[in-house]
């Protein structure tokens, strides 16, 4: 048997570390000198007024940009310069603040790309649909089906996304980044603009794939009671710098991060 | 009151009392539509997955078609060389990809065109290097393109088909299906259409863009190959071919930039329209009319549908 690229890790491992990483553009830092790690299945939020650098350390952690000091180390291993597509291949899905779907594209549509690294058919049975294409097609769309089943979009299966409104939009970007079977899934924002009810139906689905499927999960949220429901440890930027770190109760208490959210008197 | 009966009344009962030269008119409308469209494809292709407009599609055409030539001319079997000619253009894709849309990725789109602009007078200086200026005439016979005509006697008159014609109206049609195929029902499709809608998207689930590129790139030199050696079996292979290529551009117009049918129906209507205009209202002008009318039928969708009939409709939130 060929020995895994990768060693295998079990629940609490050390996933993804973040070690001393800054961020400049230009003269502006977005980051300074961060440092934190994601373990295996644990649901792991980072937090912040707006402007604090969240986004920005998604997309460092994902390749957007390659930080300007400090090292990233996924799976236990050094992460040479790489690019958004390396990464998703890497096992890192994600999905974005102001949700980044392809709009003129079905739901079905949407998701099925999300499996599109999974699939290895060659160029020429692709352009006749047949044989291993043919084959492949169906078992990737069966698992897709079930993802729709899960998130509870089959009425939507064949719309349009960019005819459905924003709460179904974030679920749909949900199910493309499931269809990667990640092994860690970046969530920015996944509750901005929504009601209370699609909430809660959102925070249900996030707890459900990490617990039945032991999905790592990296979440940027700014509904604070979402956040101490769901995660299980904090991390709290601002001004690009680290200022606490640790369990949603740790964290509720640090004065530092009270002072931030809630201003000082100076 | 008389323009007015020559404009309005006479082309239509003329059409009525030859309706075998009507049938004939179209035919050869529909044919030249269906080349049109493959040739607007090319562009379409391009567009879609980097926003693009090659302004070399044109001269890719050309030397495409002139490679086929050139190496049937140095002793290669035409087969041989149509796969030749074909691997020359994954080569050209792949070059395309590596030096001018990898340094030039996040530039404005002006500065892409441009860069396309030099990628056509490179072609063309390096093609008159190696195969020389002279028109040459395409291989129709070791293809074994069809050559001769058939007349079918009907409508009180006759129609004239011209093998060469229905081979490529066949041709052309398979290819673009093949492609529309492709592009809506495949992998590689789906990833086609995922770019096109969002490279933040597209890369975040894995689609390298690159590989996009190099794909679009060369399907759209397999759809030059194609139209080169369709226009060159009609009008010989030189580069003043290229010039064809503006013809795809009211196509564009009609089709939108962004739309495969849009440039399969686009094409059809600019083919049939500008030899329906010639052959019926072309002489009360003297004649002349083909050059022309593609581009005032584009005018007149410029001003009421400028993203044509079938292109996404560009709404701007404020």
């Amino acid at each position: 048997m060929r020995a895994p690229d990768h060693p295998v890790l079990s629940k609490g491992d050390v996933l993804l570390a973040v070690e001393n990483v800054s961020l400049a553009f230009g003269g502006v830092k977005a980051l300074t000198d961060v440092s934190f790690d994601i373990r295996k299945s644990e649901i792991r939020a980072i937090i912040g007024p707006n402007g604090a650098g969240k986004t920005s350390m998604l997309n460092c952690i994902n390749g957007f940009y390659y930080p300007t000091e400090g090292r990233i180390t996924f799976k236990g291993i050094k992460r040479p310069k790489m690019r958004p597509h390396e990464a998703a291949r890497g096992g890192i899905a994600r999905t974005f603040q102001n949700v980044a779907l392809f709009k003129s594209m079905s739901t079905l549509d949407n998701i099925m790309a999300g499996r599109s690294i999974k699939m290895r058919s060659n160029f020429f049975w692709q352009l006749f649909r047949h044989g291993p294409a043919m084959k492949e097609e169906v078992a990737h769309r069966r698992f897709v089906e079930e993802i729709i089943d899960f998130l509870e979009i089959q009425h939507i299966r064949k719309t349009p996304v960019g005819r459905l409104p924003y709460g179904l939009q974030k679920r749909v970007e949900l199910g493309r980044a499931l269809a990667m079977e990640p092994d860690l899934l970046l969530l920015d924002e996944p509750m901005a603009g929504m009601n209370l009810e699609e909430k809660e139906d959102m925070s249900r689905f996030i707890l459900e794939v990490n617990q039945q499927y032991g999905t790592t999960i990296a979440l940027i949220e700014h509904d604070m009671g979402v956040v101490m429901d769901l995660s299980d440890r904090v991390v709290v930027l601002e001004y690009g710098r680290k200022i606490a770190d640790g369990t949603p109760d740790e964290v509720k208490r640090d004065q530092r991060v009270i002072d931030a959210y809630l201003g000082v008197a100076h | 009151m008389d323009i007015l009966y020559k404009v309005f009344v006479e082309p239509f009962v003329f059409m009525g009392e030859a309706p075998d030269l009507l049938i004939q008119t179209l035919w050869e409308g529909l044919v030249s539509g269906v080349l049109y469209a493959l040739i607007a494809l090319g562009f379409v292709l391009i567009f879609k997955a980097s926003g693009v407009f090659n302004f070399a599609q044109g001269i890719m055409v050309v030397f495409a078609a002139l490679i086929l030539v050139g190496l049937y001319e140095k002793g290669v079997p035409a087969f041989l060389a149509l796969i030749l000619a074909a691997a020359a253009m994954l080569v050209l894709a792949v070059v395309v990809e590596r030096v001018v849309l990898r340094p030039l990725v996040n530039q404005p789109d002006i500065i892409l065109f441009m860069a396309t602009f030099g990628l056509t007078y490179l072609l063309i200086g390096f093609g008159e290097l190696i195969f020389g200026g002279n028109p040459r005439e395409m291989i129709t016979g070791a293809l074994f393109l069809p050559q001769g005509t058939t007349e079918i006697d009907a409508l009180g008159g006759s129609i004239r088909l011209q093998h060469l014609d229905i081979a490529a109206a066949v041709i052309a049609s398979i290819m673009i299906g093949l492609l529309a195929v492709f592009f809506s029902k495949t992998r590689i499709g789906r990833a086609l259409r995922a770019v096109a809608d969002s490279h933040k998207a597209a890369l975040s689930v894995g689609i390298s863009l690159n590989q996009i590129w190099v794909i679009v790139w060369f399907a759209a030199g397999l759809v030059a190959l194609v139209a080169g050696i369709m226009w060159g079996a009609r009008s010989g292979v030189s580069f003043s071919l290229q010039i064809i290529a503006l013809k795809a551009l009211p196509v564009l117009i009609l089709g939108g930039f962004t739309s495969i049918p849009g440039a399969i129906i686009g094409g059809l209507i600019i083919g049939v329209g500008e030899k329906v205009g010639e052959f019926y209202w072309g002489p009360l002008v003297g004649g002349g009319v083909e050059t022309w009318l593609a581009y005032v039928i584009a005018l007149l969708f410029l001003l009421y549908r400028p993203q044509g009939l079938f292109g996404e409709k560009i709404i701007e939130r404020i």
